[in-house]
């Protein structure tokens, strides 16, 4: 039992923290989100760096690495709120990699990892980065399908920090557990998302003052940053167990994956709130930068599906658990 | 990140759950109190004979010398086996290992030993009616006199004091001195006519605290525990240790719970009704979470000596959880479960505790914004 990132994991971390703060600051995202691009410096570094392949085999040109590596990258991608289309290049390379045929694996990969091509994830009403892409993944409730040269046409969603699409055209089969990746993936996304909307809440509440003090000193505040970080450390808990039990116990998936959906879809929107009503009149300003958390968060909420559907399928597992003892 | 027990982390839960298996854990008999204790006592023995007592104290005091892991397993299996907790709970968890931290030799010569074997058992004496969350304005007083001290006042929410042979006693000793620093921790013997037990009725009916009246109790000066005008520090030890591998056992008990739920309302119709279903999936998520956070903690325990800013979340998430979860069978089974004497109506009321007993979730908060989230002391 050891519930915790390896030292090689965390070293990722710590690398993709460092470059991220120095590449992609607040200040860059919000030049990107403005313009409506993506930082296509930043991009090139990721690509230059191998990141799109981390979990794709050396064969195909990527790192070898697995579904824990990819989502501690996007943890911190996330943390960084960085406009750029690696949430769903990387993972539709790792789910390729995990569930796609040979013939999928040996024309996508090595075009992927290179940065040479790009990949949409999502669903026909709402898919990231689809325009100009590849391909894309399309989940479709439990399935999901990866469509060659889709059609799309774009719209300009709240999260402007990302490229949305609505999709046509059929797809090819992608393996079981191809829709459990994506979720996972975005989960770990999230994480990130609320640990960053968390830091500054509290970098902003020690800072502030009202009455003479520090409004972090109000039980108040004190209070809902305590579940602000409990809503964080439930979606990381949960996360980190579906990339986990994507790598080393498929058959695990999809309850972890439904499990880290459901935490994340309700974290996400609900701890970023909280960072928008804790920074007070100046959280509701586009000047101040946790609206991009907030709208990030509520459209990985949608990318995931949304709460519902997943407590539906957790009932749905918690019984058959059920009916399997008795 | 390896989410599965190591080949002799499977082999020390297959022979405990042998051991369970053999020595009838499940069978707490129903009825009275007295016939409960005497099963509990007689369930402690067996288990101080089996070397299960205390599997995480270390073996020149009788215990495994058992990993945390080790340790979380077992509570997690006493929990699986239907036992209830040994009925020596608190000397094992939270005596034990203050007198290991803080007792002479002599001390812990003579007193670990029948904690172990149920011979001698312990409660708390912390918590009065005017000092909870701030213990350390507890205001019960101890004075010297000769080769003793006279102790003089109340405590509150005393466990198992009916039959306990020996409370954790904390008591000011010098009124001069600043709040947490005129305090000491005594050793306290509870048959003498200076203690007096008044049972305390909680919203269940039942009594299982009680009103401790202390008048003229006498404990001689051998018995201070860590040293005079120490008390504070010692009653940390004692509070670091108050949940040391419970929740492991809780959270076994959740999940037993939450399927007795499903087993009973599922004929109902229970997954045919999208709100229902909605609520039921969300508390298998939470009690899913308490779990998954209960191993992060443990994890970040054992490899950096204390858990993690997820550590101090579980304990706040397992009472909630708890809550919601009573509240939801009761919605489900309806009136039947609100009946006085049915088990989903005593489960409904005694998790209202939860939220309070141990730290409110309250101070909890403000423990998590101070120590962890780095924030400003709150009043």
């Amino acid at each position: 039992m050891d519930f915790d990132l390896s030292p090689d994991q965390r070293e990722i971390k710590d690398v993709a923290r460092e470059l991220l703060t120095a590449r992609s600051p607040m200040a860059k995202v919000r030049e990107a989100a403005e313009a409506a691009e993506y930082d296509g410096v930043l991009w090139s570094e990721l690509v230059a760096l191998g990141w799109p392949g981390i979990a794709v085999a050396e064969e195909h040109g990527g790192q070898g690495l697995g579904m824990v590596e990819l989502a501690v990258l996007l943890e911190e991608l996330g943390y960084a709120c960085a406009a750029t289309p690696f949430l769903s290049t990387a993972t539709a390379a790792a789910l390729i990699q995990a569930v796609g045929s040979d013939e999928q694996r040996a024309r996508w990969l090595p075009g992927l990892t290179s940065g040479e091509l790009r990949a949409g994830i999502g669903t026909r009403e709402l898919a990231a980065d689809a325009a100009g892409a590849a391909v894309v993944i399309m989940l479709d409730g439990d399935e999901a399908q990866l469509v060659v040269a889709p059609e799309t046409e774009d719209f300009v969603s709240i999260d402007p920090t990302r490229r949305f699409a609505t999709v046509a055209g059929e797809g090819e089969p992608l393996g079981p557990g191809a829709a459990d990746r994506i979720r996972a993936a975005l989960a770990a996304e999230v994480v990130g998302v609320c640990q960053r909307a968390l830091d500054m809440t509290l970098a902003y509440v020690k800072e502030r003052k009202q009455f003479g003090v520090p409004v972090g000193s109000f039980q108040a505040v004190a209070h809902r940053c305590a579940e602000m970080l409990l809503g964080t450390e439930s979606a990381r808990s949960t996360a980190y167990y579906a990339a986990w039990a994507a790598d080393a116990d498929p058959q695990l998936l999809p309850e972890a994956a439904a499990l880290a959906s459901a935490a994340a879809a309700e974290a996400g929107p609900s701890v970023t709130a909280g960072a928008i009503q804790m920074h007070g009149g100046i959280g509701f300003t586009w000047e101040a930068d946790v609206h991009w958390l907030y709208k990030r968060a509520q459209l990985d909420a949608a990318l995931l599906g949304g709460v519902k559907r997943h407590h539906a399928a957790l009932a749905r597992h918690a019984s058959a658990k059920v009916r399997q003892l008795t | 990140m390896d989410l599965t027990f190591s080949e002799p982390e499977i082999a020390f839960r297959d022979e405990l759950r042998a051991w369970f298996a053999a020595n009838d854990a499940g069978t707490e008999p129903e009825g009275g109190e007295d016939r409960k204790n005497a099963w509990r006592r007689d369930f402690q023995r067996r288990l101080a004979d089996g070397g299960w007592a205390a599997v995480h104290w270390p073996r020149e005091y009788g215990g495994r010398g058992a990993t945390l892991t080790e340790s979380a397993i077992f509570f997690e299996e006493l929990g699986r086996s239907g036992a209830p907790l040994p009925i020596n709970v608190l000397g094992l968890l939270l005596a034990g290992p203050t007198i290991m931290t803080w007792g002479t030799d002599r001390q812990k010569e003579r007193y670990l030993s029948p904690i172990l074997t149920a011979d001698e058992i312990w409660c708390q004496g912390f918590s009065e009616p005017d000092a909870g969350s701030d213990l350390a304005s507890l205001q019960t007083r101890a004075v010297r006199d000769g080769d003793e001290w006279v102790v003089t006042g109340q405590k509150v929410w005393t466990s198992g004091a009916q039959f306990s042979k020996w409370c954790m006693l904390v008591a000011r000793t010098d009124s001069e001195a600043a709040k947490h620093k005129g305090l000491t921790y005594f050793l306290m013997d509870m048959q003498q006519d200076g203690v007096q037990i008044r049972p305390l009725r909680q919203i269940t009916g039942e009594p299982e605290f009680n009103e401790l009246f202390l008048d003229g109790a006498r404990i001689p000066h051998e018995n201070v525990l860590g040293g005079e005008g120490n008390g504070w520090r010692v009653a940390l030890t004692t509070l670091m240790n108050e949940r040391a591998g419970l929740g492991f056992f809780l959270q076994v008990r959740l999940r037993q719970l939450l399927d007795r739920v499903i087993e009973e309302a599922a004929p109902g119709g229970l997954l045919e009704d999208p709100v229902l279903a909605d609520r039921l999936g969300e508390l298998h998520l939470r009690t899913e979470i308490v779990r998954l956070t209960a191993y992060r903690g443990l994890t970040a325990t054992e490899k950096y000596g204390q858990p993690g800013p997820e550590g101090s979340l579980v304990k706040w998430m397992w009472s909630d959880t708890n809550q919601w979860l009573t509240q939801l069978a009761a919605d489900l089974l309806g009136p039947r479960a609100l009946r006085a004497g049915d088990p989903w109506a005593y489960e409904l009321l005694r998790a209202r505790g939860n939220s309070i007993e141990g730290g409110t979730t309250e101070v909890l908060k403000n423990i998590v914004a101070e120590r962890v989230l780095g924030l400003p002391k709150s009043r």
